[in-house]
């Protein structure tokens, strides 16, 4: 475990000065950080500050570490390069200053969906973040309504629980005979209407960003409805299993739980157009329920 | 093992600036449909005066439309109830599917046509009382 909790970037003085002062034109820092700037010129070497630097602030806390288990953000200045995104920068602070930096991340592409965190007070996705587009301090956290486990890592398990609820799978029993090659096709208008709810990469920024997920543990959830979406909408599937993931979804703590903040539209770093989906299966609940002929 | 601790809720009203339209509507629409609902007992305790004799009716409602206060919180109960039809509207289009991309400017202009009425029936309500 790393010693240096309280400064981090001492060992890294040369790059990181204590003021994150910036010299270039397109630097991201803000108007009140750039007044310290003369000061600064004056006393460090002007060679060996080339490249611009910002401020992460980390939220950290480590229940298996006496010391760590008050929770509390520690301060990273981490050189910026142009096109660096916030899971760059923890990356960059996790492997110069402190390895014991906890956060998930694999694919770096926004596809693999683990590296949602709470950035400048909005679920993001770490690696579709821009560095640039955020004013500094950037405050870094984990998901909110999530229990954390260690730093910027938090429990899924009742987010993944809500996901498998639904069923988020394929069914149709009549497939098509193998032996004929004949492919179960779906038509370009259906392709189309689905397309967006295919999407969800379950990164559970939606879920995070829920006020009504946050106070009814039962809720499914944004992402959870979604999914359901992209199968009952999907005409492959026989209308027994339609109504089977209605009569899910239409259940109380189910679609009408939503009450149309539209948060995790917002948050869905997707493009999801999440409160649309739900509201259509509240249209399609009804339907089934009322028929009149 | 995870543990949990209480890191706030993020609909903390300390976070106030953080919140989305959508946020605010839905905000505002619960604050004002409470407002209407507590209007409605009020509203049938003054009617129910009415119970004891016409003269009570009257000398209730003269008694208190003479009084400052009752005739701001008319302009107040105006504008709770045009921007609670108002969002309704908006809600009611949302859960028709319609227009959901412009779901944050509709919330916008309920506001900002809540006020116009508001301010204009500000006549109308502080006619002929005195402070």
């Amino acid at each position: 475990m790393s010693t240096q909790q309280q400064e981090p970037e001492q060992p890294e003085s040369q790059e990181a000065p204590e003021d994150p002062e910036m010299r270039g034109a397109e630097s991201p820092v803000d108007e009140k950080e750039k007044q310290g700037g003369d000061i600064d010129q004056q006393t460090t070497p002007e060679s060996e500050l080339e490249e611009e630097s910002v401020l992460i602030k980390v939220f950290r806390y480590d229940p298996e570490v006496e010391g760590k288990q008050e929770p509390r953000f520690d301060d990273f200045h981490v050189p910026f390069e142009k096109g660096m995104t916030v899971l760059d920068a923890v990356m960059y602070a996790r492997d110069t200053y402190d390895s014991s930096l906890t956060f998930r991340h694999s694919c770096r592409q926004a596809v693999c969906g683990s590296d949602a965190f709470f950035v400048n007070g909005k679920q993001r996705l770490g690696c579709k973040t821009q560095i640039a587009d955020l004013s500094q301090p950037i405050r870094i956290e984990p998901l909110p309504h999530q229990e954390v486990v260690k730093d910027l890592v938090v429990d899924m398990d009742h987010f993944y629980d809500q996901m498998h609820t639904v069923e988020p799978y394929f069914q149709n029993e009549e497939t098509p005979d193998a032996s004929d090659l004949e492919e179960q096709r779906q038509s370009r208008e259906n392709r189309e209407k689905v397309k967006m709810s295919t999407r969800c990469i379950w990164c559970g920024a939606c879920m995070s960003s829920c006020n009504i997920a946050a106070g009814d543990n039962e809720y499914l959830g944004p992402a959870a409805i979604n999914k359901a979406y992209r199968f009952a909408m999907d005409n492959r599937e026989p209308a027994d299993v339609k109504e089977h993931r209605l009569r899910i979804l239409e259940q109380e703590h189910g679609v009408w739980r939503c009450q149309t903040q539209f948060s995790c539209t917002e948050v869905c770093p997707k493009d999801i157009p999440l409160t649309e989906h739900i509201q259509e299966l509240k249209r399609e609940a009804v339907k089934k329920n009322l028929k009149f002929w | 093992m995870s543990q949990s601790y209480n890191r706030g809720l993020i609909e903390d009203f300390g976070r106030w600036k953080e919140f989305s339209a959508g946020m605010w509507a839905w905000i505002f629409h619960k604050f004002t449909g409470w407002m209407l609902i507590g209007y409605l007992f009020t509203h049938i305790a003054v009617l129910s005066s009415a119970l004891t004799g016409p003269e009570a009716y009257t000398n209730t409602i003269q008694g208190l439309e003479s009084l400052f206060i009752i005739r701001v919180l008319e302009v107040g109960l105006l504008a709770v109830a045009v921007f609670h039809i108002l969002n309704g509207l908006r809600l009611l289009m949302v859960d028709l599917g319609v227009g959901l991309e412009a779901q944050d400017k509709s919330f916008y202009a309920s506001l900002i046509l809540t006020g116009i009425i508001a301010v204009a029936s500000v006549p109308t309500f502080m006619d002929g009382v005195t402070i």
